[in-house]
This record gives structure tokens, C-alpha cells and sequence, in this order.
């Protein structure tokens, strides 16, 4: 590594100085949005009663830091998402396995998975509530709702995308379906599953949100609803943004 | 009867919504202990379903087809079968995809690993057991290839255009390799190609098929000298005699 090129060295400095400018620039627009936001508010372009500002946002995480709640609440969000994540990579495993192993099976659900898929999933929670009780267990079914449908159908169909002179070679060498199963379909498909699992849990923490609206005392959906009902916009305001964070 | 393989009267067709689609009909076929038989005829006439027949992951539809003396699946014989592409999986490294068959059949004891090894190193593939395959050449990524299927001890080897998805110069070199390693192994080999001059530099005998539905049309015992190579097969004098008596059969009654 001693003996770098000129040329090389100065194309390695030319990456270097394009990811300072990248990360530059997202730093420099986050800046300038939360900049604007607080001028706005205070030169009154803003009503800052119904927007909130930065600053305002600040003292009331601040407040709420110091109590501790912002953490519990947070915290318990966090749980539920990681919950419902767990049972959709789960759930989608196991039937996606099961779908490809049955292709007749996978012929059968199909039309049914496509159409659960493309239910809108959070007009399912007050039915839930009724169903299940005004509890974490509605919140968590929720988030798995919302994800699984669609997880099981992309998993499904990179199953059955395999190669099938690979699925061949195993069966040359003697292995079982098991085997195809174990040895070229699920290490093949760890890329989609993990770009999979990306989608599913920001899919996730839209369910668990939509979940705590309606069916929870904790928890930051819960704090977004009673935020907006008793008008403190600045605590409102700021939750809609820290499950951003929690993506993150 | 007493032949190492034998095919008696072997139909088989695909089926689809469309229709029936005849792959061979009543081929009869005998290979002998320690032959290498090159099979050619135009492409998609079933040269492939032929392997697969043979291997048993096709059954007959009609007549009867012994390995040893016994059908594909209850038979003692050990079939090696290399497909067209390497298949190496890119997940696992060199060792690790030489040892795929090993793993599948239970069979990684300390005797079979060290087999591994030494198969890794007489191929010239010593010192690659970590690399990834996409880091080999073609040719180097067809020995691993040829290393899985003999980690198993095959006693008749299937080999399904090994060479076709390497370029020319590569696959004289490895036909080359690969031919004279299952030679001093001792192992009986059925070759399927559509490449004339590959069939006849690997073979000590030619089969000639039709297109589909596949029938023999010739069967043409080769008398190179025992010890030429492949590559040197290319510069004999017979070649070229062989070379035209086979094409004539081949272009003959299309």
C-alpha cells in the first residue's frame, strides 16, 4: 500500500473530498431548515402556536428528559416495533418456506395474499381493538400487519426465482428438498431478506404508531394524540419527528 | 446384461398444456467399465434428459435403464454428474463448495476431508480454499467443480457440456485436465456435447444421435493411441477421418 500512483492517490483524495461534500451538504440543509423554521416562527410567518419552533421543541424534550417519560415512551414504542418486527420476519419465513414447498398451496393463497396485501392495514386497527382489547397485543398485530403480507409474497417469489440447474445440483448430488431449501435457497436469498427487512421494519413502526392512536397509554403514537388534544403542539409536533429518529 | 450401464427400449417425453414433446423413443444403449463415451447430436436433442435418465432424476416413462445392475436409485454404482455451468455458489468459499456434496450425504469425516485436500492441491487449486469463487478463473472454477463431484468417489461420471460455458482456449485446456485426471482415476465417463471435436478428442467412442426424438444413429469406436491427450488427439492423422465420418452422420438424415 506504500506505493501508491499519483494518479491513484489523487482519484483516492478525489473520493475522499466527494463524501466531505455529500455529508457536508445534508448537514448544511438540516441546519438551514431548522434555521428557517425558527425565524419563521419568531418574525411571526409561522403562527408558533400551531407549528411549534425548534427551540420550543427543545425545552419540551428537555422537560420531558428530565422526568424521564420522553425514554419510557420511547422505549416502550421501540419495544412493540422490535416485537412486531420479530413475529414478520418470523411469519414470513416460515409461510414463504411453506409456499414454495407446496406450489400448489402457493397457487391457492395467492390471490388472497395479494389482496390482504393491498388492504389498508390501519383501517384494520379499531377492528382490532375490538377484537383483542386496548392493549399492547393490538399494537404489536398491528405492526405485523401491516408488514407481513407483503414480506411473505416478495420472499416467496425470490424462492421460486432460484436457478433451477442449482436446485439441480443438489438433487445430483444426492441431497433432499430439504437440502435445496438449506443450501441454495435461503443463504441466496439473505440479500433480499435483508433488504426486505429494512422495508419491513419502517413498516413496522408505521403499524405500531397507527396502533398506539388508537389503543395505548404509552408509547410516542400515543403522544402525538395527546399532544394534539390538549393543543401543546410543541410536545405533538416534536414526537411526529423522533419516530424518525427511532427509524434511523 | 452384463454391461456396466445399460438402456433398454428408453422413451420419455415432456408434457405440457400445449402438448406432448417425444425427448427420445426406445433407445438402447450399453456402456462398458472404464469407457469414455462422447454422445453428440444437435442441440436440444435431448442429450441432457439422456443424463438425467441415466442419474435418476428422470424416470423412464418406457423401459428400463441398469447401473450395475440395478436402477439409478438402488444401485451401488456412484454417479457423478457435472452440469453445464460450474454452479459454484458464490456464498461459500472455494472449500466450502467443494465440500457441498460431502455435507449433503453426512459423509465430512477426517478421511474424506483429507481427500478434499488432496484434490484441492493435485488440481492446482491449493492455497484458494478461502477465496470466493468469483475470484477464479473459468477454468479454475470448472476443477473446483470437478473436485465436488469426485470428494464422493463416483464410479461413472456424467458430464453435461462441462466445457461449454469456458472460452475456446480454455476449454482445450481444461478438456485436457479434466479428461486425463478421470482416465488415471480409472473412472468409466459419459460425455455430452454438441461440439464435434470436443466429442471425438474425449471419447474412445462416438454416439451420433438424431434430432429430437433422439435415436442412435451411429456408435463409432475410436482407435486413437492410449496415452495421447485430448489436445494431442486434435493433431493426429485419424482425427480429421473421424471428424468427417461423424459429420456426414450427423448432417446425414436431418
Amino acid at each position: 500500500m506504500n506505493n501508491i500512483s499519483a494518479a491513484q492517490a489523487a482519484y483516492l483524495s478525489g473520493l475522499k473530498r466527494h463524501r466531505q461534500r455529500v455529508r457536508g451538504f445534508r448537514l448544511l440543509i438540516f441546519i438551514l431548515l431548522v434555521v428557517l423554521w425558527e425565524l419563521a416562527a419568531r418574525t411571526g410567518v409561522l403562527d408558533d402556536f400551531i407549528f411549534s419552533s425548534p427551540v420550543r421543541m427543545y425545552h419540551t424534550f428537555m422537560g420531558m428528559a428530565a422526568d424521564g417519560s420522553i425514554f419510557r415512551h420511547t422505549g416502550i414504542t421501540l419495544a412493540e416495533t422490535l416485537a412486531s418486527f420479530f413475529f414478520v420476519v418470523l411469519f414470513s419465513l416460515l409461510l414463504a418456506m411453506a409456499l414454495w414447498w407446496n406450489r400448489g398451496l402457493y397457487e391457492i393463497l395467492e390471490p388472497y395474499l395479494v389482496v390482504l396485501n393491498s388492504l389498508p392495514k390501519s383501517a384494520m386497527a379499531p377492528v382490532l381493538i375490538v377484537w383483542l382489547g386496548s392493549n399492547p397485543k393490538t399494537i404489536i398485530v398491528t405492526g405485523i400487519l401491516i408488514a407481513v403480507f407483503g414480506s411473505i409474497l416478495t420472499l416467496t417469489v425470490s424462492f421460486q426465482e432460484a436457478d433451477p440447474e442449482q436446485i439441480k445440483l443438489i438433487y445430483t448430488l444426492k441431497g433432499s428438498k430439504w437440502d435445496v431449501l438449506r443450501k441454495v435457497l435461503l443463504p441466496r436469498s439473505v440479500p433480499v431478506l435483508i433488504s426486505q427487512m429494512k422495508v419491513n421494519i419502517g413498516l413496522c413502526l408505521v403499524g405500531v404508531i397507527i396502533g398506539e392512536f388508537l389503543a395505548a397509554d404509552a408509547g410516542l403514537g400515543y403522544l402525538i394524540i395527546y399532544g394534539s388534544q390538549v393543543f401543546r403542539w410543541g410536545a405533538g409536533v416534536r414526537e411526529v419527528s423522533s419516530p424518525v429518529a427511532v427509524g434511523l | 446384461m452384463d454391461s456396466f450401464l445399460t438402456l433398454s427400449h428408453v422413451s420419455y417425453a415432456y408434457h405440457s398444456p400445449q402438448g406432448e414433446l417425444p425427448a427420445m423413443t426406445d433407445l438402447c444403449l450399453s456402456i462398458e467399465k472404464g469407457e469414455f463415451v462422447s454422445i453428440v447430436g444437435p442441440s436440444g436433442c435431448g442429450k441432457s434428459t439422456l443424463l438425467s435418465l441415466i442419474c435418476g432424476l428422470l424416470k423412464p416413462e418406457e423401459g428400463s435403464i441398469l447401473v450395475g445392475g440395478h436402477p439409478p436409485d438402488e444401485s451401488d454404482v456412484k454417479i457423478g454428474y457435472m452440469l453445464q455451468k460450474d454452479h459454484l455458489f458464490e456464498w461459500r468459499n472455494i472449500f466450502k463448495n467443494v465440500c457441498l456434496g460431502l455435507e449433503i450425504q453426512k459423509a465430512q469425516t477426517p478421511d474424506s476431508l483429507a481427500y478434499t485436500t488432496q484434490l484441492l492441491k493435485s488440481y492446482g487449486l491449493e492455497g484458494f480454499e478461502d477465496v470466493r469463487p468469483s475470484e477464479l478463473s473459468g477454468g479454475m472454477r470448472q476443477r473446483a467443480a470437478l473436485i465436488r463431484t469426485m470428494t464422493l468417489h463416483p464410479d461413472l461420471l456424467l458430464l453435461d457440456e462441462p466445457f461449454s460455458a469456458l472460452d475456446y482456449q480454455t476449454r482445450l485446456e481444461v478438456c485436457d485436465d479434466i479428461a486425463m485426471i478421470i482416465k488415471e482415476a480409472g473412472k468409466t465417463a459419459v460425455l455430452v456435447t454438441h461440439d464435434l471435436s470436443e466429442a471425438i478428442s474425449f471419447g474412445n467412442r462416438v454416439i451420433v444421435l438424431s434430432s429430437r426424438p433422439a435415436r442412435i444413429k451411429a456408435d463409432i469406436r475410436l482407435s486413437f493411441d492410449e496415452d495421447l491427450s485430448p489436445l494431442k488427439r486434435r493433431s493426429d492423422q485419424q482425427f480429421y477421418q473421424y471428424f468427417n465420418m461423424i459429420w456426414e452422420e450427423l448432417k446425414g438424415h436431418e
